[in-house]
């Protein structure tokens, strides 16, 4: 609620960056689920890549511009090809899952990149996002799209929120600490797996398709390896701790990222691998663990 | 003939990752700015060799020298000062670390050489051309297949017929038991670094020649190493030189027939491999750890 009101004031350029911060959250929630099955995947681009590509399919050949309708198609086309693969990558664990991963949304940029009609190298540019078939003034459409960026993320937030204390939401930590035992309990590591895998793809098909309507183009670089290391980072970053993590720290992202190129255009990746390997050794639980470490002792001395 | 000249290409790359992951367990990420660091150093200071007027027939043995240079300064400051105290971590969190570090060293090369491309055709144009079947291929090509050759049977010896490279298959097999034997493995573990890196600095040195120097260059190499490395099995030297010559003939195959299909080829056929034979062609079955 604050920041749809305070999104009111924010200068344009600052609502840019929120908004893709947002996009960006929604697919490092996606990775943070898998990660507390203890699954890293290196190819989460390839489902933000296809919820882009839906969203811009739709205003492209069918005329469909409304941010609602994109979002929904690029969760529907990530979910879709998530459920299929997943067949095939629950079977996986460890280094194995995040190569097979990894080379799957490398197929995916591999025929982006010759196919003509979808813009080959340089993908195409989306329509201006319409919501519920109105088309806001020029200087209110970022407005409009952080508001509905804003308004779903929270949705998909407090449903996976949800979903974390369901038996199904639980048992992946599970699976990370002792598969086989999940297995003795009766429970089915491998229909766990999957259904996180889909659940992981639906929120980066919804990120892929707000950051096409955001940035208004889209190209095969979505589905490169470096954009999934991106997304990594930001999860890293962020910590497993809660949902609210991923947030915050795609918006530290998005804040490092625009700063460091601000200030020296050469070295922003430097800052980005010298932060990442800080977390790493230093606070390998994330920024997140920082927040609960301190309201477990504001809990005891208040 | 063109999926020759990939296939050995690849394999001088993908060799130093396979090696690496066989002896470290790192999935080494950091190998493309070891390509990278090779093919500018290798591309400025031939550019320097020449400029200086000494004989052009001896910039090859610069392009040596450079990756020679890159891998024992770089390497052993990254195993020494970061990547020892990362070991105990899991193999997918190394990933991340070198990942980090891959990004780190990204930068730091266009910070020594700027962004502007270099070319250096000289060595590549020196040694003329020659004929197969009507169609002129560059003698320098045969330079890289001859260097593909000489790494991939070199290791094979070094592994199999010397005193080092039996202790190193002993370091493989056993860390901990090989370090009560009296091994010192932590060395093992900084040559094989070394050793790597070096194969990756000569790939893009040697490459440095054919294509002009542009940042970014190792992006695109460390994904086509994986590919390889992943479809003969993480650690199998047989295995690397396998995954080359499927990658670099089913590459050409499709240049040639159907273009439009290049890139998309490679990693469907690393997508097919890792579905049915997922620790790669050569490997051996592996117990579940409980």
């Amino acid at each position: 609620m604050a920041l749809l009101t305070g999104g009111l004031f924010l200068p344009q350029w600052a609502m840019f960056i929120v908004t893709i911060a947002f996009a960006k959250a929604l697919v490092a929630l996606g990775l943070m689920i898998l990660l507390r099955a203890g699954l890293i995947s290196f190819g989460q681009a390839l489902y933000y890549c296809l919820g882009a590509y839906a969203a811009g399919a739709l205003g492209r050949f069918l005329g469909i511009a409304d941010i609602f309708v994109q979002m929904l198609a690029g969760a529907a086309a990530a979910g879709i090809a998530a459920f299929i693969l997943g067949f095939l990558l629950a079977k996986y664990r460890g280094i194995f899952f995040g190569l097979l991963s990894l080379a799957l949304s490398m197929i995916l940029y591999g025929l982006l990149v010759k196919n003509e009609t979808l813009g080959s190298t340089d993908g195409f540019n989306i329509l201006p996002s319409t919501l519920f078939g109105t088309r806001p003034g020029p200087a209110w459409v970022r407005y409009a799209v952080l508001a509905s960026a804003a308004v779903v993320s929270l949705g998909l937030a407090l449903v996976v929120h949800r979903y974390l204390r369901t038996p199904l939401g639980r048992l992946a930590p599970a699976i990370k600490d002792n598969e086989i035992r999940v297995e003795y309990m009766g429970a089915s590591a491998r229909y766990a797996v999957h259904v996180i895998y889909v659940v992981a793809a639906v929120l980066a098909g919804v990120g892929g398709a707000l950051a096409a309507t955001t940035v208004g183009h889209i190209d095969p670089d979505m589905a490169f390896w470096t954009t999934s290391g991106e997304f990594i980072f930001i999860t890293i970053l962020a910590g497993t701790g809660s949902v609210a993590a991923p947030f915050a720290g795609a918006l530290i992202y998005e804040i490092i990222h625009t700063t460091a190129y601000d200030l020296s255009p050469n070295t922003w990746q430097l800052s980005l691998g010298a932060a990442l390997l800080i977390i790493i050794v230093f606070l390998p639980q994330g920024l997140w663990s920082l927040v609960s470490k301190m309201s477990t002792r504001y809990a005891r001395h208040p | 003939m063109d999926g020759t000249i990939y296939s050995a290409w690849l394999f001088t790359a993908a060799l130093g990752l396979t090696l690496i992951y066989g002896v470290m367990k790192i999935v080494n990420v950091t190998h493309g700015s070891f390509y990278a660091l090779g093919a500018y150093a290798g591309a400025s200071l031939t550019g320097a060799w020449l400029a200086a007027g000494y004989p052009p027939m001896l910039s090859y043995v610069v392009l040596l020298v450079a990756a020679v240079l890159v891998a024992i300064v770089v390497a052993p400051l990254i195993e020494r000062g970061i990547l020892r105290f990362m070991y105990a971590k899991d193999e997918v969190v190394i990933l991340l670390i070198t990942y980090a570090l891959f990004l780190i060293l990204e930068d730091v090369i266009k910070l020594i050489w700027g962004v502007n491309p270099y070319f250096i055709a000289e060595p590549y144009a020196l040694l003329g051309s020659f004929e197969v079947g009507g169609l002129a291929y560059p003698t320098y090509n045969l330079i890289l297949v001859l260097l593909a050759l000489v790494s991939g049977l070199g290791l094979m010896w070094l592994l199999h017929s010397t005193r080092v490279g039996k202790l190193l298959v002993a370091v493989i097999h056993d860390p901990e038991v090989s370090r009560a034997m009296g091994i010192n493995v932590h060395r093992y573990y900084l040559a094989t670094f070394t050793f790597g890196s070096l194969l990756a600095a000569l790939a893009g040195a040697f490459t440095a020649p054919t294509v002009s120097v542009v940042p970014g260059l190792g992006v695109e190499i460390i994904v086509l190493s994986f590919a390889v490395v992943v479809i003969g099995g993480l650690g199998s030297l047989p295995g690397a030189a396998l995954g080359a010559v499927i990658v670099g003939v089913v590459r050409s195959v499709s240049v040639h027939y159907w273009p439009a299909v290049e890139l998309f080829v490679i990693y469907f056929v690393m997508a097919m491999v890792l579905a049915f034979r997922p620790r790669g062609l050569f490997s051996l079955a592996e117990p579940r750890k409980i």
